[in-house]
């Protein structure tokens, strides 16, 4: 089964003032650096990249290590001055890509 | 499973390395690469991780800035490693033109004691940086 | 430190402290202010994560009966008490039923489903959705009547000393409760908020999972999942916890 995130984001904000985002991600971030029980290296999958846009503009991007804790959690910040559509992407060793949209108003 | 005990394991047993941890030369060379070779200047960057860990498998961390940053400084990027991990690289965040409050929260692991640097990078080129030392400590009671 | 580090220094603790009783207190209050953080912002609590999955399943339409939880029990807030309550003696079957078993006996016989595998994502998720509906409740188990040999049964268990290290539940639940050991504190040992995220998995476990450790730690046989005993011990271990707030899903370090 496909695990939704959770995510926290407002519908509806005020211009220009900062808001927080809030994203925990249903991922192993397998490090690579484990064994299993009969000693052979389990492979690496880890989200490598995550990234948050409105309407194509950058609000903020990381490039994640397999020191990044199971289960991913990101909390940011973003400022609107107009509504738009907020886009949530992720990508993982495996080439699966997720992303989720949020539509947001700004009153 | 049943030779597994209360032998004490590390907190963060699941990322023992296979081969050798990082070493802070790894990370000074990293953070030089960021800087153009220069020292990073302590300052301006704060860097929040608890300085006692109970399991280093998930261990909350917070980059934000300090009261000392001039109004107009924009910052453009923050870099985190570990000296103590099997890689010293933990994560980098860059902010964009949507960027609100200059701050970010995550999770790491931290394989045992070390000492976590953070790295900001800012608009004009100057790079800042804040270091902790973290003591973790184990768990017990492992399957 | 190494396992007769460890050994030593549990009999000096033993000897060392009187068997006082002390006041029921949950996991999560010897847990750091970390792990408590988690586990008090629902965003920040990981298990959530199975609860979303959970709330999936209630809706969903399986089995020959092809019917849903929510098409007999309704919303899942009906579900408010119900955990409060588990384990629970089931006359006709004579013994203990778990939680998971008794959701698994909706699956199997009301649905015409298969049951849930242990520690499956859905079965933590769905035992997980339906405990949080009990979060805030006071742990209530009935223990009289039928009940009442099995609670003694769990009781006699908890006491005896087991395993290469002989060493009982109860020493180290009751008396070193609270003791530092090797850095972390050792809890009362209280099942109140299970399932649980625990970070040494990485995820998320049963309580059978959580006890299973403990029995590997003294090195003393797993009780089997479909084990009477496992039940019995169960059902003590929320007679012991009664008054406690269920916390499901809890956060354990
Ligand atoms: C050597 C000491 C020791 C013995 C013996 C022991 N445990 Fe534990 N137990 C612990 C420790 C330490 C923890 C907490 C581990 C952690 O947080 O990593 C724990 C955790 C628990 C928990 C989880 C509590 C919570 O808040 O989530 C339960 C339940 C439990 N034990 C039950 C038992 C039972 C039942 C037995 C006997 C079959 C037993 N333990 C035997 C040391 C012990
Ligand atoms: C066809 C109807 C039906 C479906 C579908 C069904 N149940 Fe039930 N469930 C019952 C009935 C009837 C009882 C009460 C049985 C009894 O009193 O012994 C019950 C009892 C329970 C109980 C114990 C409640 C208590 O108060 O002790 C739980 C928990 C439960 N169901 C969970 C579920 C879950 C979770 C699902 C979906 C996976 C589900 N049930 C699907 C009919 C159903």
């Amino acid at each position: 089964m496909a695990v939704k995130p959770l995510l926290s984001v407002p519908r509806e904000v005020k211009a220009g003032v900062p808001f927080e985002v809030r994203i925990l991600i249903q991922h192993p971030m397998e490090t690579g650096f484990r064994r299993d029980a009969v000693g052979g290296v389990i492979a690496r999958d880890i989200i490598h990249t995550f990234e948050c846009s409105v309407d194509g503009e950058e609000v903020f991007a990381a490039r994640l290590e397999p020191a990044i804790a199971a289960k991913p959690y990101l909390a940011f910040s973003a400022r609107l001055e107009r509504s738009g559509t907020m886009l949530l992407r992720w990508v993982d060793d495996h080439g699966v890509e997720a992303q989720e949209r949020v539509d947001i108003r700004v009153v | 499973m049943r030779r597994r005990s209360f032998v004490v394991m590390a907190g963060a047993a699941a990322m023992l390395p296979l081969g050798a941890r990082a070493k802070p030369e790894e990370v000074e060379a990293l953070v030089r690469a960021i800087t153009g070779g220069v020292p990073a200047r302590p300052g301006r960057v704060k860097l929040d991780v608890p300085e006692l860990v109970e399991n280093g498998n998930t261990v909350g961390l917070t980059v934000s800035l300090g009261e000392d940053v001039p109004k107009d400084a924009v910052l453009t990027d923050i870099h985190v490693f570990a000296d103590g991990n099997p890689r010293p690289g933990v994560v980098h965040f860059r902010f964009g033109k949507l960027a609100g409050v200059p701050k970010v929260a995550t999770r790491v692991r931290l394989a045992t004691s070390q000492t976590v640097t953070a790295v900001a990078v800012f608009a004009d080129g100057s790079c800042w940086t804040d270091q902790v030392g973290v003591l973790v400590t184990w768990s017990a009671c492992l399957d | 430190m190494s396992t007769s580090a460890w050994c030593r220094a549990l009999v000096l603790l033993l000897a060392a402290l009187p068997a006082a009783a002390q006041e029921r207190r949950s996991g999560y209050d010897d847990a750091g202010p970390q792990v408590r953080a988690m586990q008090d912002d629902d965003m920040a609590n990981p298990a959530f994560l199975w609860v979303q999955q959970g709330e999936v399943l209630w809706e969903r339409r399986v089995g020959e009966a092809g019917k849903s939880c929510a098409d007999c029990h309704g919303a899942v807030s009906e579900m408010r008490g119900v955990a409060a309550r588990f384990p629970e003696f089931d006359a006709a079957r004579g013994r203990v039923v778990t939680l998971e078993q008794r959701v698994n006996v909706c699956r199997t016989d009301f649905q015409g489903a298969p049951a849930l595998a242990p520690e499956s994502d859905a079965l933590l998720g769905i035992t997980a959705l339906v405990g949080l509906q009990s979060r805030g409740m006071p742990v209530a188990v009935e223990v009289s009547g039928a009940a009442a040999e099995a609670v003694a049964r769990g009781e006699a268990f908890f006491r005896l000393r087991q395993g290469q290290l002989n060493l009982s539940c109860a020493q180290c639940h009751d008396q070193l409760a609270g003791q530092s050991l090797a850095g972390s504190r050792i809890p009362q040992g209280h099942p109140n908020g299970y399932p649980i995220y625990r970070l040494e998995w990485q995820g998320m476990g049963s309580l059978h999972r959580r006890l299973r450790a403990c029995l590997v730690g003294v090195r003393a046989e797993p009780l089997g999942r479909d084990d009477a005993l496992l039940g019995d011990l169960e059902l003590y271990l929320a007679a012991r916890a009664a008054g406690l707030k269920v916390e499901t899903p809890g956060v354990r370090p």
